[in-house]
């Protein structure tokens, strides 16, 4: 698998910033491993996302890497009919109001956002 | 120690975004979440854990930085690059003869991730969560860590707020040893609490 130009990493390998970078990270190598994707696909569609940014006036400097990385997998799973920007929309909400009506420390589930 | 909040804080946008496409690729069976968490076991030694190795190694061979360390922890680490993005603070607490000091989060897995990287899934099982507290010693033997009857265990809960870093105790045999050198004996278990650091080869001497 190689390595793009732009990718935080160390000589061992990425380098992620907080948990959710290695969460989307994961969705990706599963989905690929999986074969729903190729790698070319997926870089050329990451490489589209970071022309984008950086057209919209990011620096990128490694510390966007992953918000555009997570925005290239939501188009290609939305291409590749594996689920819609408007659904992944519509979880996010509903995950935003479990977490509201979840107290802390309780393992936050979906099932409390209708509570 | 508390756990103050009524309910439990949202995180960002973009935090929301993936875990909605996760769980909405795991509903329709497209991933599988063990494979995510080996994926990201896969890279979680090499997220932090050199972060928080470096600042022990550092606060064993630097005096100034090690009483600023034990000050005001987050500014310490922060001046070494590490900085947390959820403006929670880090609070070092140090290991001696007499006291030995064990991490968890007992209600969650809240953690410090700017020095640690990502929490291994046993910090997030419920068992260590609930065993750390009424049973520390037995955990320790679990992973192989035999404190002697003298030796006190303080058990820190962490919190959304509040996340712990310990400051293990600097081997014997290793005063000449470099930063670098120091650097790569402290594990990411040590930093939790549940290992001392140990010289390769170097038997624990209270067996």
């Amino acid at each position: 698998m190689q390595r793009f130009p732009l990718q935080p990493a160390d000589d061992d390998g990425p380098v992620f910033n907080a948990p959710w970078e290695a969460q989307a990270f994961s969705l990706v190598i599963a989905l690929y491993e999986k074969g729903l994707f190729s790698w070319d696909e997926w870089a050329s569609q990451l490489g589209e996302q970071i022309a984008i940014a950086q057209a919209e006036g990011d620096p990128d400097l490694g510390n966007t890497y992953y918000q555009h990385w997570m925005r290239a997998l939501e188009k290609l799973v939305a291409s590749k009919g594996l689920s819609s920007a408007e659904e992944i929309g519509e979880k996010a909400r509903q995950w935003h109001q479990a977490y509201l009506n979840t107290p802390h420390g309780m393992p936050v589930k979906i099932l409390s956002a209708d509570d | 120690m508390s756990h103050d909040h009524a309910h439990t804080e949202p995180p960002s946008d973009i935090e929301l975004r993936v875990k909605a496409l996760e769980s909405l690729l795991v509903e329709k069976g497209l991933v599988n979440p063990d494979a995510l968490n080996t994926i990201i076991d896969t890279y979680e030694n090499k997220v932090g854990p050199r972060n928080g190795a470096h600042v022990v190694a550092k606060a064993w061979t630097d005096a100034v930085f090690k009483s600023a360390l034990m000050e005001d922890a987050s500014e310490a680490v922060a001046s070494l690059g590490y900085v947390g993005r959820q403006g929670e603070h880090l609070n070092v607490v140090e290991n001696t003869p007499e006291i030995h000091n064990l991490v968890v989060c007992t209600l969650c897995s809240c953690y410090p991730w700017t020095v640690l990287g990502l929490p291994p899934v046993w910090y997030k099982s419920a068992p260590y969560r609930s065993r750390v507290v009424s049973d520390p010693r037995g955990v320790l033997e679990e992973f192989g860590t035999t404190l002697s009857d003298t030796v006190k265990i303080r058990v820190w809960d962490s919190t959304s707020e509040m996340r712990y870093l310990v400051l293990p105790m600097r081997p014997a045999g290793t005063e000449r040893f470099s930063e670098e050198q120091l650097q790569d004996l402290v594990t990411r278990n040590s930093m939790i609490g549940v290992e001392q650091v140990r010289l390769p080869g170097v038997e624990d001497e209270s067996n």
